[in-house]
């Protein structure tokens, strides 16, 4: 079989060189499976959802695309599947920063070494927020108000994103926040609506209905400039009206969530290319700067070494909050 | 009077050539996708939502709104006709749906489904027309606590008005509880009771759970008890439909309770399962023909099926207003909604009245498409039951296999589909109750997740499930439920002992339990 399959490869190969000398070597000959690692409606699969519209709709390829959720697991099910997939250059996963965050706290069976990384696109930033009738304006009264030590902090998930920025901001503003997790950001944002919790670090989409029907406001977004000047969200206020942390007496720089690309371990380099190739050109596209703006993102596009080295960071920086929180699996 | 004057405007949008192609089209390719095995109304929201990018936002909720009607409709064919629910919310369905079809009268039990499904939606519309503003108020008012409390109800109305022995549901909810528990733990984010499976981290899917439990659960039993001539003759009789749908206001007290018991569940966030289930229970308790539950009763259909569509579209509100997806297809929708533009939350009803409103004016219209078409397909339906058991059997298994192989394209789903059928068999051989194992199973995580969330809250202190009213009221009814089997035979002890058991009652209590 391996010897039939390498002979159509080459056969493949040889025609396309043929016909189209520009293209890279590999082209895909059969349909190709979009792993979503959240569940249906999520932040991870509309972005899988809106590239393969944009794939479709303007004929990236010629093969079909189909999007399968695999949420389990906070996404390890997505990964583990990408796992075992090794070689296999149809099957695309989408992730978030989970991917090497999620090994080190939890017993997973995967890392993010076992995946070939292809993109960082999009990157969704974090603001701090609180109920609309809270008496604090800023974060340096937020601050105060948190001495008191009864600070209830919502977010989703545990150990993860939120959790981590949660344990961050204690340190920076020397407070103690109790922390509680829920499954969705959708459903922290109801939470600190209904008065149940006293704020929440929410992405710009998760909270940006709430914000507009005043049921809670940003304090401040953890980012080293204000965000983009966008349409207004409230009768007064933006997006770029927020001011940064920073500003507001928080020290902490820069946080924020890259939406991740990956191709299963062991795929060719070639067939990485192709993939770099293809998210390149749907991020040239209207329809992406599209849906960028719709869901309150950040267009970033990390490739290569940059990636590499984005990742690096990162968790240099997580395994230092979750070694100081006793986190770290053993 | 105001939502008045907005819903008529919502109906000269809804209902216009174009948007009744479109429901009329959503409808079909949901009932197809609740009847074929594994793909369900979430599944098909999601294979239509690409094509949706083009369109209007309010044309594009009507197709994806009706498809989910369609597919509600459909799932309630399978439970009732091959013992296979395919969604949580319809398990209660087959209680009484399947013995009532095995006993000849297949249209009776679908063409009574659909009918009071109708009901059911057509009050969570009206509700939701009229009571907005203040649902939405209501579901604002739940923190954990508030959700434990409504989840511990669900249980405790399990134990206290089951039919079987308070112990064995007590039992069936512990096992279920286990099972719930397998995979990542929101609260902790660690990985348990995976027993070194890798692919046990996603948790055990419902899918995979019930088409065990009941598909090949029933099978087993079936193969064993009544191998020869279960082929049934049922006539196709199309004055059925409607004669069994005339009848249906003659149980206007079951209809109006499980209806009010589903709008409640759909607003606070219990969900269209637990109400089924909790429906079920009540009616089976206050009916005065509650002992013969789970042979094929018409009010044993009418109550999960009422309660389960009112729950569905009063659940919807809470997505719109709050956004919150009361349900993994609203979940869905809510993606969809995000990706045409909208921001669910409290001010879609002010600044896109036009969706909202043209969205619940579909609503009226699209169930009612949807009754229409399903009932049409009745006797089809009901054709199948005419199929010898020696076919339909090996059917059901291939059914079962494809449904739990195509949840997450894996093998280990199919094993542990086979090990849940036998699971079934020993639990309807030793009158263990299904219903409580499913319900934990499905709602299991979620009260554990509440319980815990509200301890963090409390700093581990009871006392928070006292703090307010709201949270006072839902644990005391839980509590009172939980002890009233206890009660009651403190009762019966005080009295004489009866000297020897009514022959019949025996009977029936013993049948009740092999059935539920």
């Amino acid at each position: 079989m391996g010897r039939t399959s390498t002979f159509l490869f080459s056969a493949a190969a040889t025609v396309l060189a043929g016909t189209m000398p520009a293209l890279a070597a590999w082209q895909p000959q059969k349909p190709i499976e979009f792993v979503a690692t959240a569940g249906p409606g999520g932040g991870t699969d509309n972005l899988a959802r809106a590239v393969q519209n944009i794939i479709t709709k303007h004929k990236l390829t010629e093969q079909p695309i189909v999007v399968v959720n695999k949420g389990g697991g906070s996404g390890a099910e997505g990964y583990v599947y990408g796992k075992a997939s090794a070689g296999d250059p149809y099957k695309v996963i989408f992730g978030t920063s989970n991917a090497w965050q999620q090994p080190l706290v939890s017993k997973v069976a995967f890392n993010y070494t076992d995946l070939t990384p292809i993109a960082a696109m999009a990157q969704d930033e974090f603001l701090l927020w609180v109920k609309q009738d809270a008496p604090y304006k800023n974060a340096g009264d937020y601050l105060k108000a948190a001495a008191s030590g009864e600070f209830r902090m919502g977010g989703a998930q545990s150990k993860d994103t939120d959790e981590v920025l949660t344990r961050m901001i204690e340190k920076a503003g020397k407070v103690k926040l109790t922390y509680i997790p829920f499954k969705s950001g959708a459903e922290t944002a109801v939470q600190l609506a209904g008065g149940h919790l006293d704020s929440h670090v929410n992405n710009p989409s998760e909270s940006i209905g709430q914000w507009r029907g005043g049921t809670q406001r940003p304090l401040c977004v953890f980012s080293p400039k204000r965000l983009p000047q966008g349409p207004k969200v409230t009768a007064t206020e933006g997006w770029s009206d927020v001011p940064t942390c920073v500003e507001q007496g928080l020290d902490i720089k820069q946080y924020e969530q890259p939406r991740t690309v990956w191709l299963p371990g062991k795929v060719t380099p070639e067939q990485a290319a192709f993939y770099v190739d293809l998210m390149k050109k749907v991020q040239a596209t209207p329809e992406w700067k599209d849906y960028i703006e719709k869901t309150s993102q950040v267009d970033t596009f990390l490739t290569g070494a940059e990636f590499d080295r984005f990742i690096k960071e990162d968790l240099d920086h997580v395994k230092q909050v979750a070694g100081e929180q006793g986190w770290l699996v053993k | 009077m105001d939502n008045l004057q907005e819903l008529l405007h919502g109906f000269t949008i809804a209902v216009t050539v174009p948007h009744l192609v479109l429901m009329a089209i959503g409808v079909l390719l949901g009932i197809l996708v609740g009847v074929l095995p594994g793909l369900g109304a979430p599944n098909g929201v999601s294979l239509l939502l690409p094509l949706t990018f083009g369109m209007q936002p309010v044309s594009a909720i009507i197709l994806l709104s009706s498809m989910y009607w369609g597919a509600l409709f459909g799932g309630s064919v399978t439970s009732i006709l091959f013992n296979i629910p395919g969604e949580p919310s319809s398990v209660a369905t087959t209680f009484d749906g399947y013995p009532m079809a095995r006993d000849g009268r297949p249209t009776t039990a679908l063409a009574t489904a659909f009918g009071s499904a109708a009901f059911g939606a057509l009050i969570g519309v009206i509700l939701i027309t009229f009571l907005a503003s203040w649902v939405a108020q209501v579901a604002l008012a739940f923190g954990p606590p508030e959700y434990f409390a409504v989840y511990f109800l669900a249980f405790a109305s399990f134990v206290g008005m089951g039919g079987a022995a308070p112990i064995k549901t007590v039992v069936a909810l512990a096992i279920g509880f286990a099972i719930a528990a397998i995979g990542i733990d929101t609260v902790s984010g660690s990985v348990r009771l995976t027993m070194g499976v890798d692919e046990l981290v996603k948790g055990v899917s419902f899918v995979v759970a019930v088409m065990g439990l009941f598909g090949i659960g029933e099978l087993l039993v079936a193969v064993e008890e009544e191998f020869h001539a279960r082929a049934v003759s049922s006539k196709i009789d199309w004055r059925e439909v409607f004669r069994a749908v005339g009848r249906l206001p003659r149980h206007g007290v079951a209809l109006l309770r499980s209806a009010a018991i589903g709008c409640w569940m759909g607003i606070t966030p219990g969900g269209p399962t637990a109400a089924s289930f909790m429906s079920y229970g009540i009616a089976r308790r206050f009916s005065r023909r509650g002992r013969y539950f789970g042979t094929g009763e018409v009010e044993g259909i009418i109550s999960p099926e009422t309660a389960d569509h009112a729950a569905g579209t009063s659940a919807l509100l809470p997505m719109l207003s709050l956004g919150i997806p009361g349900s993994a297809t609203a979940a869905v929708m809510m993606g969809g909604l995000m990706i045409w533009g909208l921001n669910p939350g409290p001010m879609l009803f002010v600044d896109q009245k036009d969706f909202v409103w043209g969205l619940i004016a579909s609503m009226y219209v699209g169930n009612i498409v949807a009754v229409a078409l399903v009932l049409l397909t009745v006797p089809v339906f009901a054709a199948l039951m005419r199929i010898p058991f020696v076919v339909i059997a090996p059917l059901i298994v291939i059914i079962c296999v494809v449904g739990a192989y195509s949840v997450s394209n894996s093998y280990l789903d199919v094993v542990m589909m086979l090990g849940f059928g036998i699971v079934g068999y020993l639990f309807k051989k030793l009158f263990y109750p299904l219903a409580p194992l499913v319900l934990a199973i499905v709602i299991g995580d979620k009260a554990e997740d509440a319980f815990r969330q509200s301890m963090l809250l409390s700093k581990g202190s009871l006392g928070i499930f006292f703090a307010n009213k709201l949270v006072t009221c839902l644990i005391v009814g839980g509590i009172a439920l939980l002890l009233l089997p206890l009660v009651l035979q403190l009762a019966r002890l005080r009295r004489k002992p009866a000297p020897s058991a009514d022959e019949t009652t025996v009977q029936d209590a013993a049948r009740e339990k092999v059935i539920i």
